[in-house]
């Protein structure tokens, strides 16, 4: 490999590498939005839970 | 504007399988069409992504700005979250010309960087602006407020592009070289093609990480609204 064509393969490199953190990011973004759905969706539940228990005892 | 709005009402993947297809495409011009340039060779290869990725930081900038603009003058309540997104979206892109000119500027300047040269500094000024636009955003509580001072600052920051883009036609010595001119670009045939099918992909590329990372940030607002509601 020539020091051109290394130089041009660094070049690109850095531009994947630079989306590819950027994917690795959005993705970490994303993975925490699903804990947190995740964790509304169980306080939503058992709160319905609650509220059943409340009217039937009542 | 059309254009613009046309493309928000593509759905995602479509415009992700787009924009890979594009990219592709302008990968497989860069090393199998584009001919080696007859002064500087095969680094030259390094300008089809260098170049479009510099004109995709300016327009997420402008982009930025713009919303900025409908959130001060239309109170548009999705414009702020939108012009942080452009803002972010520009830093990053603005992270990558820094990094691929400087790879450039080695191998055909044989240093890194030149402080003597306006076009490099004035970029990096405006790239160091919009970073300072992430202190400035996160040092005030979120509010309107928050918006309105990000807004302001992201208006500002605007200016700064033309100043950027035209450093190196005011500049009397220079070594970085000039692509456009007042008559149009300083090349060609394939190389024309190349850069343009390089450019129409970062562009498109961008909008789709740009609508990626938006949605993401809305459904992180509308989850912290459920979590106080």
């Amino acid at each position: 490999m020539t020091t051109a064509e290394t130089y041009v393969t660094a070049a690109y490199c850095v531009v994947f590498a630079g989306v590819l953190v950027y994917v690795v990011l959005i993705a970490l973004k994303l993975q925490r939005l699903e804990r947190e759905v995740d964790e509304l969706e169980r306080a939503a539940h058992k709160a319905a839970e609650d509220e059943r228990e409340t009217v039937g005892v009542g | 504007m059309r254009v613009v709005s046309r493309l928000y009402r593509v759905p995602l993947p479509a415009l992700a399988v787009a924009s890979l297809v594009l990219m592709m495409v302008a990968l497989t011009l860069v090393f199998y069409v584009a001919p080696n340039d007859a002064n500087q060779g095969f680094s030259q290869r390094i300008f089809y992504f260098h170049v479009p990725i510099a004109f995709t930081a300016y327009a997420c900038f402008a982009a930025g700005a713009w919303k900025a603009l409908r959130h001060l003058w239309k109170r548009d309540p999705l414009a702020d979250l939108e012009s942080y997104v452009a803002v972010h979206q520009g830093v990053i892109f603005g992270t990558l010309v820094l990094l691929t000119g400087s790879i450039w500027a080695k191998i055909s300047w044989g240093h890194w960087w030149l402080w003597g040269e306006d076009e490099l500094v004035l970029f990096l000024v405006l790239f160091l602006f919009y970073c300072a636009y992430f202190m400035l955003r996160f040092s005030v509580d979120p509010g309107p407020q928050r918006a309105n001072l990000s807004a302001v600052y992201a208006l500002f920051g605007v200016v700064l592009i033309p100043v950027s883009f035209l450093a190196i036609r005011i500049a009397k010595s220079f070594v970085h070289p000039e692509v456009f001119t007042l008559h149009g670009p300083n090349f060609g045939g394939w190389i024309l093609v190349t850069y343009c099918v390089a450019q129409a992909a970062l562009l498109l590329f961008a909008h789709t990480l740009y609508r990626v990372e938006l949605t993401g940030k809305r459904l992180d607002a509308r989850l912290r609204e459920l979590r106080f509601a």
